[in-house]
């Protein structure tokens, strides 16, 4: 069951070996012009977007220096002393062998020089840990594999998770061009909107195992760890979106659990946050999967017909499902089962709804019934049962979800 | 006539034994050297495939090989594999070659425990490279074992805790044969101070090993624990502190790191001097570098943890602690330039080597520093300019200095020069193929690529093919490495009993080849 997702320019396989070949190439010719062609492609740090980020640029930038400088003292000696103390110059080799004064010089010069690195450091360190009067604070959660958003003070709470285009390309011989793809897996279906000019004080935590949330256009990261709380603070001053993604080793997907952040001015975060607490009243348009808002509170018990709910299930299925089942059902046996021929998949409707509504305790099968929408599970579990040849022809509406919760 | 009766008579049950026999009961220090360095070699390349797949799979943006839960598991074995497969193998089986040679001593001190310390390998990795094969694949969740990624390994897990318990019992056997032999076997008139550096860091690293191998050992069985029989040391829901293991494994970890570099410096302290025909600057200076070094290696480990959100005090210390050893460290390199400085140099493969370990250990050290700066590393931290950065220190730092090594006492173990051309070919290769491999990853790391990630945004594609293309280079040029050991070995020019113009040391008054017990009466220091 196809339904125009996987339509990304595809390349065959000849068009992926010459692409190859080109690559390598021009592998040795660009290393030659590296210096000139490189700087287009990130060479170094980015002062990022706020005070902080601005002070660790600096701060990069000055042991940088001093390291070039050490650099062409010691390598500019060794250098040197290549080239003038050779036996083919026909020297004859000095006898020195120690000097006690000399050794207190070179043991005091880079002490010096630590000290009077470690002041700016030590006063960047002390503003980056400094998290008081925050001006909102945002909870954030790290999952296997996906980022919650929990807006404290706004009762505001979603989910981010790769976006769909990325999620389709990244699959193992998915023959889809990443870069077809736009901002190819630094893209989320939902981003976290912060006010610019605001102080905002993020708390991590996560559900699961450790994963670091880290946007290098805010100054850093800080690692998500079940069972404790962590803080880091932000003052974005450019309104833009900036990207980042896990920086924790987090399992199988941890290369795809990005995190977009949308920093807009005042007013507009202000009539975004109006948009996504009103939009409760209005989920019968679920456009994108991972609605902003905590669904179960609205009852959307609209009967839809099996092509509207195919569609909308494959998409949710993509976002949330695919990382263990896979986007062809076939999961990875023995830790995902396959959900192609499932039991449960083709067997009673009820106890299907349920292990997506209430998870298995003890398996990484979570609950998906605070993340998804009556609908959404509606929606995914049709797919379920009539994708990849499961073809029992059930169609499940919201409402068969609804009495289940 | 009747001296060579005597002698055969004395040796009559010293000879090697024929066949398999001789390598699996073999108590020699020379066999048991070969023993560790041929492991070594052989886990040099399983590691480089590992590392060539993530390579062909890093090379272009998209998922072209394999699948992200293997990929994992490839970083994560590539490590283990490299870390206690090869490096720490290969100066083990350095040490055994050449302490004796170099301190007068006719064997090591404890040659049984030398054999079991040898043999354990084999089955340590034999276990742990069975993983692969196993329902869940092999160990996924980084060498670093962090729970609780760690504890959602598949049937891998108990061989994993296992075959590092094993490691760990082999590393501390051949600590303390290090240890015993040389505070006892060292020739009439060696005081400690007399010493080569090559056995003095040894000495160093060992006590090292001795101290965190435990604690490794500790830190694992806990997970075996909190896995198996209900603890929860690690586990929040249950009252632990997930961070908490990570302070024990870098307390581990971090002496760890210089495990793998002190033998190197041991190593480059040799050859500098033998190439410059000009005694060591600072000897002195160099061992009590060595000792600061290995005592502020305890006291650094959270410097791996920056972003685990410690206390302000915390970081402040370990990122001064952290910036010290570069102290000790930047004496130990102005030591030796000063060596070099107005010598007499040649520049034969061993001292290309040793040279090029000089340059790109100090790169890795820049980074280093630049890694200890807290707020600097609160963006480095988990991106490749961390993978960069390591890789500098091992490779062209660890890895150069094992094959200066080899290099340097390969005609004093066969008896044969190995050919200069080819050697020097393959120095050329190596240097130049690593530098195009970790230089560009350097920029990835600060351009905002993370670490362990089997795919990225095609804004990083660049230097990452690059990067790949370095990856394949240095790979295929060991293939040479291999060819020239090899070659040596069966024959080639005969060497001269000091085979390099400058040696200095022990080691070079005994024959080439180097007979089977090397000082049988010691010989005597002045
Ligand atoms: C983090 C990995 C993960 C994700 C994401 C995930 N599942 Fe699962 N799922 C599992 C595991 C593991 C099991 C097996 C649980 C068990 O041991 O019975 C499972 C089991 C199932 C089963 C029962 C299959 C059977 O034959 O026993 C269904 C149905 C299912 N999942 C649906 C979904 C749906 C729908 C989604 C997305 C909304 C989803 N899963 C997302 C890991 C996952
Ligand atoms: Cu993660």
């Amino acid at each position: 069951m196809t339904t125009g997702l996987t339509s990304a320019p595809k390349r065959t396989f000849v068009a992926r070996l010459a692409d190859w070949f080109r690559r390598s190439a021009g592998a040795l010719a660009l290393l030659c012009l590296s210096s000139v062609a490189a700087a287009e492609w990130g060479l170094n740090m980015t002062p990022g977007v706020t005070d902080v980020s601005v002070e660790v640029y600096k701060l990069h930038m000055l042991i940088f220096y001093i390291c070039v400088a050490i650099a062409v003292v010691v390598f500019g000696a060794m250098i040197y002393s290549i080239f003038q103390h050779r036996k083919s110059k026909g020297v004859t080799p000095a006898t020195f062998e120690g000097s006690t004064k000399v050794e207190i010089v070179w043991t005091s010069i880079p002490f010096i020089i630590l000290i009077a690195m470690a002041i700016p450091s030590a006063r960047a360190l002390i503003q980056i840990e400094d998290t008081r009067a925050p001006d909102m604070t945002v909870k954030v959660t790290g999952y296997q594999w996906m980022w919650q958003y929990e807006y404290l003070d706004e009762g505001l709470n979603f989910y981010s998770n790769l976006a769909i285009d990325s999620n389709l390309a990244r699959q193992l011989g998915s023959e889809i061009d990443p870069e077809s793809v736009e901002n190819y897996l630094l893209e989320v279906d939902k981003p976290l909107v912060v006010p610019v000019g605001k102080k905002v004080r993020i708390l991590l935590t996560s559900n699961d195992v450790i994963h670091a949330w880290w946007v290098p256009a805010l100054g850093g990261k800080k690692d998500a760890i079940p069972g404790f709380i962590n803080e880091m603070w932000f003052k974005v001053n450019t309104p833009g979106i900036y990207r980042g993604q896990c920086a924790e080793l987090c399992g199988k997907d941890h290369g795809f659990m990005p995190i977009v952040v949308t920093a807009m001015a005042d007013a507009d975060y202000q009539q975004w946050l109006d948009e996504q607490t009103g939009r409760t009243a209005d989920l019968a348009e679920p456009a994108d999967t991972g609605s902003a808002v905590t669904q179960t509170a609205v009852v959307d018990d609209r009967e839809r017909s099996m092509d509207e709910l195919m569609a909308a299930g494959e998409k949710s299925y993509i976002t949330h499902c695919s990382a263990c089942h896979m986007v062809n059902g076939a999961g990875m046996p023995p830790t995902f089962p396959a959900l192609a021929g499932s039991a449960v998949a083709t067997g009673d409707i009820a106890a299907h709804i349920d292990i997506i509504l209430n998870g298995k305790a003890g398996t990484t099968m979570m609950a998906f019934g605070a993340q998804l929408s009556d609908f959404e599970i509606a929606a995914v579990t049709t797919y379920e049962r009539n994708a990849w040849g499961n073809a029992t022809g059930d169609v499940v509406q919201a409402s068969d979800v609804r009495a289940q919760r | 006539m009747s001296t060579e009766t005597l002698t055969h008579d004395e040796h009559h049950d010293h000879g090697p034994e024929s066949g398999l026999k001789r390598w699996l009961f073999t108590t020699n220090h020379k066999d048991i050297g070969t023993l560790y360095l041929l492991f070594s070699l052989l886990m040099f390349f399983v590691g480089g495939a590992m590392a060539m797949v993530i390579r062909a799979e890093l090379f272009q943006p998209g998922l072209q090989f394999v699948d992200p839960a293997f990929y994992n598991q490839m970083t994560t074995m590539h490590a283990l594999i490299m870390i206690f497969g090869a490096v720490m193998p290969a100066f083990v089986g350095l040490a055994n070659w050449m302490l004796p040679m170099m301190v007068g001593a006719p064997d090591m001190a404890l040659p049984r425990m030398n054999n079991w310390s040898f043999w354990i390998l084999p089955f340590a990795f034999t276990l742990l490279l069975s993983t692969l094969f196993m329902p869940g694949g092999a160990p996924a969740g980084g060498w670093t074992m962090y729970p609780p990624l760690v504890l959602q390994l598949g049937d891998a897990f108990p061989f994993l805790i296992f075959s590092v318990h094993l490691m760990g019992a082999s590393s501390i056997m051949g600590a303390i044969n290090i240890i015993v032999t040389i505070m006892n076997m060292r020739a009439p008139g060696m005081s400690l101070l007399k010493m080569p550096l090559f056995p003095w860091t040894w000495l160093i690293t060992a006590y090292l090993l001795i101290a965190v191998m435990p604690v490794l050992a500790g830190a694992v069985t806990m997970l075996l624990t909190d896995q198996f029989f209900g603890t929860s040391f690690f586990t929040a829901s249950g009252g632990g502190d997930p961070v908490m293991f990570q302070h024990i494994f870098w307390f581990f970890g971090h002496p760890e790191v210089y495990i793998m570099i002190l033998p190197a410096f041991g190593i480059i302290s040799e050859v500098i001097p033998t190439f410059a025909r000009k005694k060591l600057f600072g000897y002195e200076a160099m061992v009590y570098a060595t000792a600061s070094i290995a005592f502020l290696s305890f006291i650094v480990w959270a410097h791996h943890m920056f972003t685990v959100g410690m206390p302000l005090s915390g970081q402040l210390f370990f990122m001064i602690s952290t910036m010290l050893i570069a102290v000790p460290t930047g004496v130990k390199v102005f030591n030796w330039v000063a060596t070099m400085w107005r010598g007499a140099m040649t520049f034969e493969t061993p001292m290309l080597f040793a040279l090029a370990f000089l340059f790109l250990f100090t790169i890795g050290g820049f980074s280093g520093l630049m890694l200890a700066i807290v707020p600097a590393d609160l963006q480095y931290h988990d991106s490749y300019f961390v993978v960069a950065h390591f890789h500098y220190v091992l490779v062209p730092g660890a890895i150069f200095s094992i094959m200066c090594a080899v290099y340097y006492w390969l005609p004093k173990w066969t008896g044969h020069m190995y050919n200069e051309t080819l050697g020097k070919w393959h120095f050329w290769l190596s240097t130049i193929f690593v530098n195009v491999t970790f230089f560009p990853q350097h920029f990835l790391g600060l351009a905002g690529m993370p670490r362990r990630i089997p795919d990225y945004s095609t804004q990083f594609a660049d230097f990452n093919w690059i990067s790949s293309v370095g990856a394949f280079g240095f790979g295929l040029s060991q293939l040479l490495f291999v060819y020239i050991i090899f070659s040596c070995i069966r024959g080639g020019q005969k060497a001269t009993d000091r085979v390099w113009e400058g040696s200095h040391g022990l080691e070079w008054t005994l024959p080439s080849p180097a007979p089977y017990h090397s000082f049988e009466t010691a010989p005597e220091i002045r």
